[in-house]
């Protein structure tokens, strides 16, 4: 990996999309009019919800009682030996109940499902984390539940299928295209538009038409908003740096946002690097892809030259999606936020060294995040204070280390 | 006369709906697509939409995401659906392209316009962007002359109808259902309502899709809308086909049949 660290420039004032959902040329809203609709009465609920007190109230309580808020900050001094010497102080989203940070976005657009008085929730998901907490949140409030998942993705996170059933979903394994996330968003969309009277469309990350991109984000900034008086709290001012894994780029939004107007404090974005950029395998959207519309956005996308979406590649189900939230791509261009790829083998060594070092086993997806803040540490030298979103836990990666790392896993009989 | 505005005003004297009928460029082959569609203009279909196959088909149903997938797998791009138009357009009935945005806006919208143009196209209907994010499309299609086809949903308020059709040109395509392409068994009671809720917006011709796939179908239809558009039931055809000469006689065929359906019960009152 390489990271050109003074690509950053000073913020322009104001992050935030304009009214129909634009950061400049990315951003919007490219779906069939059918659906239209229905965007726009999701736009009035969230905007009259995140001023509601009883919506925020509502909200809070789950989040302190259900889920688990606020995470923890963890002070990661064996890792950091690794990392120059720069302090390590890890968001440890992997804590929270389902085991990362999807639960954070959706219980709000569960509430948000109940207040438009639709009883019926769809999602998409790809290793299963989003799926999960979609079908967690619908036993919770009692709505019907269905999730779209490639087959592929089936086969892979057979465990997470499992426990979406338990929680009385239904998983519709995906057998159209490649067969993973993005062809599951496809069958989404399509439940969506025949259903839409009766169903939200609980989108797991910050892309997707508008509002979805905003919405997400907002429900998610809490990682962020908590971190900021955390390490404020702990080392009397801001962190130099914030770090996070980049698939669609949820998690990364909601550490971020918090952020944004610290023109000193910088942000750092890792994309799955798969086998290498160079070699074409990888979710690396910034370095290897192009501005196009996917999903229902305007973005950075992985396409041929005909526009066509190729497939992406990592080791990393969270991560492997061959587009990326618009309002990174944003950040991107405007040089706010810096991307660079992390490849499968980085990630992996990451992994194991979180494992010894902390006793934490994380997420391939959050292994990204640490592996490049190693590299950030080193770039920035030990007085550095670096703030690492640690978005989930590993127990559904423990099969795919164990078959990377050799581990026999015979007498588990897996 | 190969233009839309050209189509309405000779079907409208004739009594009866126009038939528009759908294939993807590409499939089984660019040849075969091509064959296929000149089968269905002899069969009686008046004006073609040639399918811009893509790889995120999220407005389309299994049927058709079947046969985009084929054409995809056999490297059917950008250029072929242009000869297609091509090919198609020297018949004289008027020919669309059918696109998701992200191939044309990756092509360049100019020059996917001009081109177009330069192969007789009439225009193209636009599946997944509505007139707030088509500015570049208007502009480039005013400066072609190219018709845009905008759709109209049951669940368009009529704002929103009001919007659409003021953006759009050649005519105004609605949604029989809420839904993805597909054949279905019976016209939606929403289509006749959308229909005239728009016709309340706009003069430009109506024209229904989304489901439709039998002549009786589409004579019910030619009750109340100007166009009868049927995409799905022809892709079948194909994919049923025992031969490529058994596709073609299908896809005759089935023109055919939809064609006296929209002859049948005349044209809107």
């Amino acid at each position: 990996m390489s990271i050109d660290s003074h690509s950053q420039a000073a913020p322009s004032a104001g992050y935030d999309a304009d009214s129909t959902g634009h950061w400049g040329r990315f951003g919007g809203r490219f779906v069939p009019e059918a659906l239209v609709a229905a965007l726009d009465e999701l736009t009035a609920a969230f905007e009259q919800a995140r001023t509601d007190p009883d919506f925020i109230a509502t909200l809070a309580h789950l989040q302190r009682t259900y889920t688990g808020r606020p995470s923890p900050i963890t002070d990661a001094a064996r890792l950091a030996e690794h990392a120059g010497g720069a302090r390590i102080l890890l968001k440890r989203e992997d804590l929270n109940h389902t085991g990362s940070h999807k639960i954070n976005n959706v219980l709000g657009q569960a509430l948000l499902t109940q207040r438009m008085g639709k009883t019926r929730v769809i999602a998409e998901t790809g290793a299963g984390q989003h799926g999960v907490a979609t079908a967690t949140a619908c036993a919770l409030l009692g709505l019907e539940c269905t999730v779209y998942m490639g087959a592929e993705d089936t086969r892979r996170q057979a465990l997470n299928v499992a426990r979406m059933k338990l929680l009385g979903a239904e998983v519709v394994a995906v057998q159209t295209g490649s067969q993973t996330l993005k062809d599951a968003i496809n069958d989404a969309m399509r439940d969506w538009v025949t259903n839409v009277d009766r169903t939200h469309y609980i989108l797991g990350t910050v892309t997707g038409p508008h509002p979805f991109p905003t919405m997400v984000r907002d429900f998610q900034r809490v990682i962020g908003d908590e971190a900021r008086q955390q390490v404020l709290d702990l080392t009397g001012g801001l962190p130099d740096a914030v770090v996070a894994c980049v698939g669609g780029g949820s998690n990364a939004m909601g550490i971020f946002t918090a952020f944004l107007d610290d023109s000193d404090v910088r942000l750092y974005g890792f994309e799955a690097g798969g086998d290498g950029v160079e070699t074409g395998r990888h979710a690396a959207r910034m370095a290897g892809g192009s501005p196009g519309v996917l999903h229902g956005t305007r973005t950075y996308v992985m396409q041929d030259e005909m526009g066509q979406t190729v497939p992406s590649h990592s080791i990393s189900a969270g991560l492997d999606y061959p587009g990326v939230g618009p309002q990174h791509a944003w950040l991107h261009e405007t040089g706010r936020a810096t991307y660079a790829p992390v490849t499968d083998a980085e990630a992996m060594a990451a992994f194991e060294l979180v494992c010894r070092t902390e006793g934490i086993i994380p997420a391939i997806e959050s292994a990204h995040a640490v592996a490049g803040a190693l590299q950030v540490g080193r770039d920035l030298g030990p007085d550095a204070v670096l703030l690492v979103n640690l978005s989930g836990r590993g127990d559904k990666d423990v099969e795919t280390a164990a078959s990377w790392f050799g581990i026999a896993t015979e007498e588990g009989g897996a | 006369m190969s233009s839309l505005p050209g189509l309405f005003e000779r079907t409208r004297a004739e009594g009866r709906a126009a038939l528009i009928g759908y294939l993807p460029a590409g499939f089984p082959t660019v040849e075969g697509a091509i064959d296929a569609m000149l089968a269905m203009v002899e069969g009686g279909v008046d004006a073609i939409e040639v399918g811009l196959p893509y790889s995120d088909p999220l407005l389309d149903g299994p049927t058709i995401q079947a046969a985009v997938d084929r054409a995809l797998q056999s490297g059917a791009n950008t250029g072929d659906v242009l000869d297609t138009v091509r090919a198609v357009a020297r018949t004289g009935v008027p020919t669309m392209v059918m696109s998701y945005w992200n191939p044309i806006e990756r092509f360049g919208v100019d020059r996917f316009a001009h081109e177009l143009s330069e192969a007789g196209g009439s225009g193209v209907i636009t599946a997944d962007i509505t007139p707030e994010e088509a500015g570049a499309w208007l502009t480039a299609s005013e400066r072609e002359g190219l018709d845009r086809i905008f759709l109209v949903a049951p669940s368009s308020s009529d704002q929103r109808v009001a919007l659409t059709t003021a953006a759009a040109s050649g005519f105004v395509y609605a949604a029989a259902v809420m839904g993805v392409t597909g054949a279905r068994d019976q016209v939606a009671p929403a289509a006749r309502q959308l229909v005239e809720r728009t016709r309340a917006q706009t003069t430009l011709p109506i024209c229904v899709g989304l489901g439709v796939s039998s002549g009786s179908q589409a004579a019910e239809i030619a009750q109340f809308a100007d166009g009868v558009i049927v995409g799905s039931a022809f892709v079948r055809a194909l994919l049923e086909a025992e031969s490529p000469a058994d596709g073609i006689d299908r896809v005759r065929s089935l023109a055919a049949e939809l064609r006296a359906g929209v002859e049948t019960q005349g044209g809107p009152r």
